[in-house]
């Protein structure tokens, strides 16, 4: 998991390289343009480096947060199989916001900087991380296909320029497969079994299918105009290019297993080759993303209760001669 | 030689103790996923608490050679009081510097026993021992390195490890409460003994506890908490057990 790359962004667009010196940028542009990789110590405009920082903040913040509702089933898994997959995948998940904290630090932001912001409210993580996983199928569909939908926005990701990230995500692909693999045989077990665990996995994937659509941010008809960051390869891809690319590869995966998905309208344009769905409701995803959801509080309420329980550890092994050092990258 | 009905009972309770407290403080490590001081912890504890599972699965795997029920039914369908786990394992994960305490007593007393084991005359026990023991030795290291730094950390880190090392020295020494087969499970070369176990428990620890900076809890004082090995448990394991298992009795008969 858990990435989007959805960057909530209202300045304008014609601000973003105002200040910057022609030269440099021209040149900065030219290397992204030959495919050549940016790191920590190159040149680059303020707005990139903001943008990245917040991007892939978002996306750590993402992976702590998401680690939350997740966690709570590792220790309701039915059985040792079950038990010991879910720990390594909630673990990987937690790997991967230490990978991507490291690579924002390399941006010149720290992690408890960084930390400090999430507790506060002041920057976001994934909105499906909003909503309850109310039963154990909730937890198998989040890991196949919050997952999928994570992999499908990561893989375009990783084709972007700045090295730390780009090197960050390839990993973390490789390991999200794994997940998916997970996810997937866990949502065949329950389709395919009883009365009982195939009601609840058909309940979990009507819950889920809302904040799913959501996933990738809203409608580009909606969204903020992202051509200069486009161009940088700060993002990769357009959201509702990445929702159709999701929607091929899963809905006749989905429907193979019997299930419905709580959507009339959705089916394949046999005349665009895209998918037509029912437009999610952007209202709700506004409310929820500015902290209006069912979990919002409660999921920050115990991220600053462990940041509270752990200070004095983190205080205790501070030397008085640590200095700050950003990670290599 | 030839095994009676008690060294097999024996042999048994042995693996019993050693599967249930690996589950059962497995499942305790693993509720620090998410809430760790630092990330690196939530990840180290989850780490720890994978190799436990799994080595609790290859103990009761053993169990089932000898006649038991399959792993999944002994270890979600039985209640607190079939349980021989002792009662260290079983309380909350509290705060960090309970947790990191029973990490470093259980560790030790973990790595000692896998290796009196690994040349038990039981062999598929052996063979996880030495399997084991290359895992644990890396739990030990982690648990050393942390009491370490925190030991020559701030003196507010410092008072409170020390807190927690002398308040839960009794529970520890729960750990070793005496088997009923003690002489069945010597003699026939299965397993020296709780006894020799304690000894050289008492002796790494208070070893280390001092080149640590921590003051050692004076041990013949110390008043053991038993109860754990022979079915009885704190008010907190049942309701661990009914979380665990809640899933899984929705429908016992399903495939999850």
């Amino acid at each position: 998991m858990y990435g989007n790359t959805y960057i909530e962004n209202s300045e304008k667009q014609n601000k973003l390289t105002a200040n910057e010196d022609p030269k440099k940028l021209a040149e900065f542009e030219a290397r992204i343009a030959a495919g050549d990789k940016i790191e920590p110590h190159d040149w680059m405009p303020a707005e990139y480096r903001k943008q990245l920082v917040r991007m892939i903040e978002q996306h750590a913040h993402s992976e702590i947060i998401g680690s939350l509702p997740e966690g709570t089933w590792i220790t309701r898994a039915p059985g040792f199989r079950r038990k010991l997959a879910l720990m390594a995948k909630v673990q990987d998940e937690v790997g991967h916001a230490q990978l991507l904290y490291s690579a924002a630090e390399t941006l010149g932001k720290s992690r408890e900087d960084m930390l400090n912001d999430l507790i506060k409210g002041n920057s976001k993580y994934s909105n499906v991380f909003n909503y309850p996983a109310l039963t154990w199928a909730d937890s198998a569909v989040i890991a196949w296909l919050i997952d999928a939908g994570a992999i499908v926005n990561q893989l375009a990701n990783s084709k972007g320029s700045y090295g730390p990230y780009v090197r960050a995500l390839e990993r973390i692909c490789a390991e999200e497969s794994f997940h998916l693999k997970y996810g997937h045989d866990n949502v065949v077990f329950l389709a395919t079994g009883t009365p009982k665990q195939r009601e609840m996995v058909q309940e979990a994937l009507t819950r889920w299918w809302p904040p799913i659509m959501h996933f990738f941010g809203p409608s580009d008809k909606l969204s903020v105009h992202t051509e200069v960051l486009m161009r940088w390869k700060v993002k990769m891809g357009s959201n509702d290019d990445m929702r159709q690319t999701f929607l091929d590869m899963y809905v006749p995966k989905i429907w193979d297993l019997g299930l419905t998905l709580p959507d009339p309208n959705l089916k394949k344009n046999e005349e665009t080759g895209k998918w037509d769905y029912t437009e999610p409701d952007w209202d709700e995803f506004k409310r929820v993303i500015n902290g209006d959801g069912p979990c919002n509080k409660e999921r920050l309420a115990v991220r600053r209760m462990a940041e509270e329980k752990g200070r004095w550890v983190r205080q205790a092994i501070l030397k008085k001669d640590s200095q700050y050092v950003a990670p290599l990258s | 030689m030839e095994f009676t009905e008690k060294h097999v009972l024996g042999l048994k309770d042995l693996l019993y103790r050693m599967s249930d407290d690996l589950l059962i403080l497995g499942h305790r490590n693993s509720e620090w996923t998410g809430l760790g001081p630092i990330l690196e912890e939530d990840i180290a504890f989850s780490s720890m608490a994978q190799d436990k599972i799994g080595q609790s699965l290859a103990l009761y795997q053993i169990l089932q050679e000898l006649g038991e029920n399959e792993p999944d039914v002994v270890a979600f369908m039985r209640n607190a009081e079939a349980f021989h786990s002792c009662k260290m394992v079983e309380l909350p994960i509290g705060e960090y510097d309970f947790s990191l305490v029973r990490h470093f007593y259980f560790d030790h007393q973990s790595a000692i026993r896998m290796d009196m084991l690994k040349d038990t005359v039981v062999e598929p026990l052996q063979m996880v021992a030495r399997k084991f023991r290359g895992e644990i030795k890396y739990h030990t290291m982690h648990a050393d390195t942390w009491m370490k730094i925190l030991g020559a950390g701030s003196a507010k880190g410092k008072e409170r490890m020390q807190k927690a090392i002398l308040e839960n020295a009794g529970l520890a020494l729960g750990m070793f409460e005496l088997s009923d087969y003690e002489v069945e499970l010597s003699e026939s070369g299965i397993f020296a003994g709780e006894q020799a176990l304690k000894s050289t428990w008492i002796e790494t620890v208070s070893q280390k506890l001092e080149s640590f900076g921590f003051n050692v809890p004076d041990w013949d004082t110390v008043t053991p908490v038993y109860g754990g090995r022979k079915g009885e448990h704190t008010a907190d394991l049942q309701p661990l057990l009914d979380e665990m298992t809640e899933v899984f009795r929705i429908d016992p008969a399903a495939e999850w």
